[in-house]
C-alpha cells in the first residue's frame, strides 16, 4: 500500500514541477535499472565478448582447430600457444573458442526450445484453467518425476546425438520449470480487473493472452530463459563429458574435458581451461539472469 | 492427515503409470535390439542364433505385451532379468545400494552441516563481508559443472598433494575405517556442492524472512539474548520451508551420483547405469530410471507431509 501511495507521490511531484515527463517505453526503464546492477553489467560484457570470439572462431583464431602439429604435442601455455597444445599439438585456445561455437549455441538453443514449450504448456494450463490445466499440469508432473539426466542420458546415447539431436533432448526435458512458473504467474495475472476489462470490450483469447496476459508474466520468463542457458551449457558438458554427446572431432568444451581426463597429470592446463570457460560462461549468464530478475520486475 | 495421506498416494497410481509408459516407450525406442552389443564388437552372428537370444530375452513379442508382462511383474516386485549379466535386475541393484546410500548420505550430511549455519550466518549479518562471501561462493558453486569439480579435486588432492585416493571405495587389503573415509571425502564433497550452495541460500532467504517478523522483535523486547532468539525462537520457524527443499532434494542426489561415481569409480547405482548404458541393458536400464522415478515421486508426498507435520499453520483435509 505504502509503494502504491509512494509512486503517487512521485507521479504528482512530476505533474507540479512541470517536468518534462517524457514516455518512457518499458524496456528502457529495464536497461537504465540494469546498467546499474554492475555485476550482470559485466557478465553482459564479457558474454557479449565471449559470444562474439567464439562465433567469430573461424577469423579470428589463430590456427586451425583440426590443425595437427606433431612437432609441438603437449606444449605447456606459452607465447605461440596461448594456453597450449594437445596430445596431438592442436591449439587449445582455438579449440576452446570452436567447442565454445557449439556449447554456447547448443545452450541458446535448447533455452529457447524449453522457454517456449514451457510458455506454451503454462500458459494454456493457466488461462483456461479446470480440465486443460488439470491434464497439463499431471503432464508436467510426470515430465518432472523421471530423473532428468539419466534420461538424456539414455536419448542421447541412442540418437547417435550430434549438434542438432543434443539441442533438441535437452530442450524436451527442460521446460517444466518455465511451464510451472508461468502457469502460476498467469493464474495471479488473470485476476485482474484490466483482464476482464479486456475481455467485457470483446478481445478473444489469443488477444487476452498474448497483449495483457504475457506482458505480465514476461519477466519470469526471460529470467527463466537466461538461467536455461546456463543450465544447457552444464548440462551439454556433462553428456560430452560422459560420451554420450558431440563426438570429436569437434570440439565443444565437454568433450574436450573427457579427452583430457587421463592424461589430467601431466597435461592439467588440458583439463583446467576449459572447465573455466564452463563456469566463466554459466556464471555471466547466472549473474545477468539476476540482474534481469531485478530489472524486468516491475514492482522493484 | 490420515486421509491427505491416502488421497495422495492414489494419486500416486496415474503417475507411475505414466512414467512406466514414458520409460517403457522411450526403451523401447532405442534402435538395436540387445543383440546390438554382440553385432557391434564384430561377432559373426547366425541370423538364427540372434532369434533364439531374442526370443530368450522375450524381446521377440508386441510392444504391449512386453509392457504388460514388465509392469506385472514389477507389481511383484521382479523388475525383469539382466541381459549382460542374466541375472535378477533387483539383485544387481540391491547389490550396488548400500555404496550409493552410503555416498548420498555423508554428502547429505556434509551439505547439511555446512549449508545452514552458512544461511543462519549469512542472514543474521545481511551485507556483511561473511555475507557477500557465501553469495559469491553459492554463485560459484551453482555455476560449476559437477564433473569439472570432481576432476580439479582429483588433481589437487590426489596428483599434486597426493593426500587422498583418486577413486574407488577402499584400498585393497586396508579396509580400515580411517581408509574408506579418505575414499568418501572428494565424492561426497563433490556430489554435495551444488545442495552446499542451493540450501544456504534457502536458509538465508527463510531466515531474513523470520527474523522481520513481530514474535521476534517480542522475544527480544523480553530480553531474552540474541543468541536465544536467533537459535531457538527464529532457527525452528526458518527451518521449515528449507526442510521441505531437503526432503525435494534426497531423491535428485540419485541423479548426481551418475557423474559422481562415474569421475570417481564409485561401483554404486550411478555406474551400474552407465555400465548398463553401453551394453544396452534395457531392464536393467529401465529398473534403474523406475526406482529413481519412484524415489522423485515418493519423496514429493514425504515432504509435503513433513511441511504440514511442521508447520501447524498448514492443514490438510
Amino acid at each position: 500500500m505504502t509503494e502504491h501511495n509512494d509512486s503517487l507521490a512521485t507521479d504528482n511531484a512530476l505533474l507540479v514541477e512541470g517536468i518534462d515527463t517524457v514516455q518512457r517505453s518499458n524496456a528502457r526503464i529495464a536497461w537504465s535499472k540494469f546498467r546499474r546492477h554492475r555485476l550482470a553489467m559485466i557478465s553482459a560484457v564479457v558474454l557479449l565478448v565471449l559470444t562474439v570470439l567464439c562465433m567469430a572462431a573461424p577469423i579470428v583464431a589463430p590456427y586451425e582447430f583440426d590443425a595437427i602439429d606433431l612437432a609441438n604435442i603437449r606444449q605447456r601455455p606459452n607465447a605461440v600457444h596461448l594456453l597450449g597444445t594437445d596430445a596431438l599439438g592442436r591449439d587449445l585456445f582455438t579449440r576452446l573458442l570452436f567447442g565454445g561455437r557449439i556449447s554456447i549455441t547448443i545452450g541458446l538453443t535448447s533455452a529457447f526450445i524449453g522457454t517456449l514449450i514451457g510458455t506454451l504448456v503454462g500458459a494454456t494450463a493457466g488461462y483456461y484453467g479446470g480440465r486443460i490445466d488439470n491434464l497439463l499440469m499431471r503432464l508436467t508432473d510426470l515430465a518432472y518425476s523421471i530423473p532428468t539426466l539419466p534420461l538424456m542420458i539414455v536419448l542421447g546415447a541412442y540418437a547417435d546425438t550430434q549438434v542438432l539431436g543434443l539441442m533438441l533432448i535437452i530442450g524436451f526435458f527442460s521446460w517444466m520449470s518455465t511451464a510451472r512458473v508461468v502457469r502460476g504467474a498467469i493464474l495471479a495475472v488473470k485476476q485482474n480487473d484490466y483482464v476482464t476489462a479486456a475481455h467485457a470490450l470483446g478481445a478473444g483469447d489469443r488477444a487476452v493472452v498474448l497483449r495483457h496476459i504475457i506482458p505480465n508474466v514476461f519477466n519470469s520468463i526471460v529470467v527463466g530463459a537466461t538461467l536455461g542457458v546456463g543450465d544447457a551449457i552444464i548440462v551439454e558438458s556433462s553428456l560430452s563429458f560422459l560420451g554420450l554427446g558431440v563426438s570429436p572431432p569437434i570440439p565443444t568444451w565437454g568433450n574436450m574435458l573427457m579427452d583430457s581426463q587421463a592424461t589430467m597429470a601431466s597435461e592439467p592446463w588440458l583439463t583446467i581451461f576449459p572447465g573455466m570457460a564452463i563456469l566463466i560462461t554459466v556464471l555471466c549468464v547466472n549473474f545477468m539472469g539476476d540482474g534481469l530478475q531485478d530489472a524486468l520486475d516491475p514492482t522493484l | 492427515m490420515g486421509r491427505y495421506v491416502i488421497r495422495r498416494i492414489l494419486q500416486m497410481i496415474p503417475l507411475l503409470i505414466g512414467i512406466s509408459i514414458v520409460i517403457f516407450a522411450i526403451i523401447q525406442a532405442a534402435p538395436g535390439g540387445p543383440e546390438g552389443t554382440l553385432l557391434d564388437r564384430g561377432m559373426f552372428v547366425d541370423p538364427a542364433a540372434i532369434d533364439a537370444y531374442r526370443a530368450r530375452l522375450g524381446v521377440d513379442q508386441p510392444v504391449y505385451v512386453q509392457y504388460l508382462k514388465w509392469v506385472g511383474a514389477m507389481l511383484s516386485g521382479d523388475l525383469g532379468i539382466s541381459f549382460q549379466t542374466q541375472r535378477p535386475v533387483l539383485d544387481m541393484i540391491a547389490e550396488r545400494l548400500p555404496d550409493t546410500l552410503r555416498l548420498m548420505g555423508v554428502a547429505f550430511v556434509v551439505a547439511t552441516v555446512l549449508a545452514i549455519p552458512l544461511g543462519v550466518f549469512s542472514a543474521v549479518r545481511q551485507y556483511s563481508a561473511f555475507d557477500y562471501t557465501a553469495t559469491a561462493f553459492s554463485f560459484v558453486a551453482i555455476a560449476m559443472p559437477v564433473f569439472w569439480f570432481g576432476l580439479m579435486l582429483q588433481f589437487i588432492f590426489s596428483v599434486r598433494l597426493q593426500w587422498l585416493p583418486v577413486a574407488g571405495t577402499v584400498t585393497v587389503g586396508v579396509d580400515t575405517f580411517g581408509d574408506r573415509l579418505r575414499h568418501i571425502i572428494m565424492p561426497a564433497t563433490v556430489l554435495a556442492l551444488h545442495y552446499i550452495a542451493g540450501w544456504s541460500r534457502y536458509m538465508r532467504s527463510s531466515m531474513l524472512g523470520v527474523l522481520r517478523q513481530d514474535y521476534v522483535r517480542t522475544a527480544y523486547a523480553k530480553g531474552l539474548t540474541r543468541r536465544t532468539v536467533i537459535a531457538i525462537h527464529a532457527l525452528k520457524n526458518a527451518s521449515i520451508p528449507v526442510v521441505s527443499v531437503m526432503t525435494l532434494s534426497i531423491a535428485k542426489l540419485f541423479s548426481g551420483a551418475v557423474i559422481t561415481e562415474t569421475i570417481f569409480g564409485w561401483p554404486g547405482i550411478g555406474r551400474l547405469f552407465i555400465q548398463s548404458m553401453h551394453a544396452r541393458d534395457y531392464p536393467m536400464l529401465m529398473g534403474i530410471m523406475m526406482m529413481g522415478s519412484f524415489m522423485v515421486v515418493a519423496f514429493n508426498l514425504v515432504a509435503d507431509v513433513v511441511y504440514g507435520f511442521l508447520d501447524p499453520r498448514i492443514s490438510y483435509d
